[in-house]
């Protein structure tokens, strides 16, 4: 993991999220108040304008500023879950050294375990946390492997699956919460967002 | 998509811009990060009231910021949960020495950004969180009720008790005691446009209601087929008479609550049939409320909040207010 390996991401992770916002947006119409991808898609464009101010920095740094900048810039449930995601990645020990797969597995679990006490929520309650959990749950078995990249198609196949398995959930938190069995036929936007991040993501890192 | 908009990336700081010059005796609007505080700095050992929340519930919180009730509001994106930053430079701005209260309403995004900004900041604070909304089922297990129009009374009752020298601790504690006494649920005949999505939130048909809305045209209860306004109001009235099971003689405040798009003409039909309801069922109304107050854009709909109330709470109801949205007494 390096400041160009998050820049590149955010970039393809953007591209990703444009192309399927049509998709998210009914989502959430469905089962929140709709305003899920417009947060997504500030927060990406925030964090992809910072590429001048962060590309030459060091990586605690540059985590640290994409960190605040999700924070501030984004608001909602989003913003305060993927800020204290970001925070927690760059309060990681040994950041200038080199990180390597094993090294940025960890941070990430760190980091989905920090956004899951952020928010209370936990697997089976038809949030976000359905697909992120179990994917940090499979980053924990692959992370000391040398041969990664066919488990990061796993990673890809838990994560498609998971956010699937929100369909059919009955939301005990989040905004969906309140709608009680008619939440129940449709997939949770912010569980669909996260699992495309991971996709593209993933296989950014099996193609390169 | 009709509105007043010059392009959506500037939609609320203009709006915010002109709310400030509007009411310029008496708030000031700070950007970057955005708050709204009162024009004269909070006196000496006041405790600080701030509120805030998603943009599009105007006047809901920064026309309440003011003598009598709030020290500070935070303005989130239109329905979005505003960033810790905010709340920390609002807390920043406002502490007297006191300590500050937060005032929140129970959404997920809300409570996350409200406990982020709360241990960002280093001062002395505590919070409150709002739930009145009779539409949804409390439990141990899920988020719980939302947070809505009752709000508005928490913070007028609490913001005249900080006034009147009440402690952080004596605050919290009417704060959650109102809110307590409270319930409140809504009707929905149209939806609102987010002016990020530019289209409608739901879709609804001309002869039909959402019952138990939302403040953000989230669904409520049920989908049904619109009704007399007796009759409306009876369902809305029996779902919050039988959550709050107000005594025969209590005293109580009936708040009739729009939701941006009804004329205050069927609000004060909408109060009158509550009246006449809440009488037949020895109900007793002592104090009143009616207007615009906890809005969702331009949506046709209404609220209505019960609120049972001992000499404590009609004290701090009837004590003077000075803001943008809500003023008596001075």
């Amino acid at each position: 993991m390096s400041v160009s390996f998050l820049i590149s991401q955010a970039k393809g992770v953007q591209k990703v999220i444009d192309e399927n916002s049509a998709e998210i947006e009914v989502l959430d119409q469905k089962i929140g108040d709709g305003d899920h991808i417009f947060n997504i898609q500030r927060g990406l464009k925030l964090v992809v304008e910072l590429e001048d101010s962060i590309k030459d920095l060091p990586l605690a740094k540059a985590l640290n500023m994409i960190a605040m900048k999700v924070l501030s810039g984004i608001g909602g449930s989003s913003g305060a879950l993927f800020g204290t995601f970001f925070m927690t990645l760059a309060k990681s020990p040994d950041l200038d050294k080199d990180v390597d797969f094993n090294k940025a597995c960890e941070m990430i679990i760190s980091g989905i375990k920090a956004m899951k006490e952020r928010g209370k929520a936990d697997v089976g309650e038809k949030t976000m946390m359905d697909v992120l959990i179990p994917v940090s749950d499979k980053l924990n078995e692959l992370k000391n492997e040398s041969e990664f990249k066919s488990g990061l198609n796993e990673v890809i196949k838990i994560a498609e699956e998971r956010m699937l398995s929100t369909k059919d959930m009955l939301a005990t938190k989040g905004r969906a919460s309140f709608l009680g069995e008619r939440a129940k036929g449709h997939i949770d936007p912010g569980a669909r967002s996260s699992q495309l991040i991971i996709d593209t993501i993933c296989k950014s890192v099996i193609n390169n | 998509m009709k509105k007043f908009i010059n392009n959506n990336d500037d939609f609320l700081k203009e709006s915010l811009t002109g709310f400030g010059k509007a009411h310029s005796g008496i708030i000031n609007v700070n950007l970057d990060p955005s708050f709204v505080s009162r024009k004269n700095k909070t006196k000496d050992g006041k405790v600080s009231l701030i509120s805030g929340g998603g943009s599009g519930h105007e006047p809901m919180h920064g026309g309440f910021v003011g003598h009598g009730m709030l020290d500070a509001a935070c303005p989130g994106f239109v329905f979005s949960a505003p960033t810790p930053d905010q709340m920390q430079a609002a807390a920043e701005h406002v502490d007297s020495g006191a300590g500050v209260l937060f005032i929140v309403k129970n959404y997920s995004g809300d409570i996350m950004n409200f406990q982020m900004g709360a241990e960002m900041y280093s001062g002395k604070n505590d919070s409150i969180v709002t739930n009145d909304d009779v539409a949804v089922e409390d439990s141990t297990f899920t988020t719980g009720r939302r947070g809505v129009a009752a709000t508005v009374l928490v913070e007028k009752i609490v913001g005249s008790l900080a006034e009147n020298s009440g402690s952080l601790e004596e605050c919290k504690k009417l704060g959650e005691k109102v809110n307590k006494n409270a319930g409140t649920m809504g009707v929905a005949f149209t939806s609102c446009t987010v002016p990020a999505a530019g289209k409608p939130t739901f879709d609804i048909g001309d002869d039909e209601m959402e019952f138990g809305v939302g403040i953000h045209g989230e669904p409520g209860r049920k989908r049904e087929k619109i009704q007399p306004s007796k009759t409306i109001v009876g369902n809305i009235l029996e779902a919050i008479l039988d959550n709050l099971k107000p005594e025969k003689n209590q005293k109580n405040l009936l708040f009739v609550n729009g939701m941006g798009g009804t004329p205050l003409t069927e609000l004060y039909l909408v109060y009158e049939d509550a009246c006449q309801i809440l009488q037949s069922k020895g109900v007793q109304v002592t104090k009143s409320l009616v207007g615009n107050y906890c809005t969702s854009l331009e949506m046709q709909g209404a609220s209505i909040t019960l609120l049972k109330c001992d000499d404590e709470i009609l004290k701090h109801w009837d004590s003077p207010v000075h803001t943008a949205a809500m003023r008596w007494g001075m």
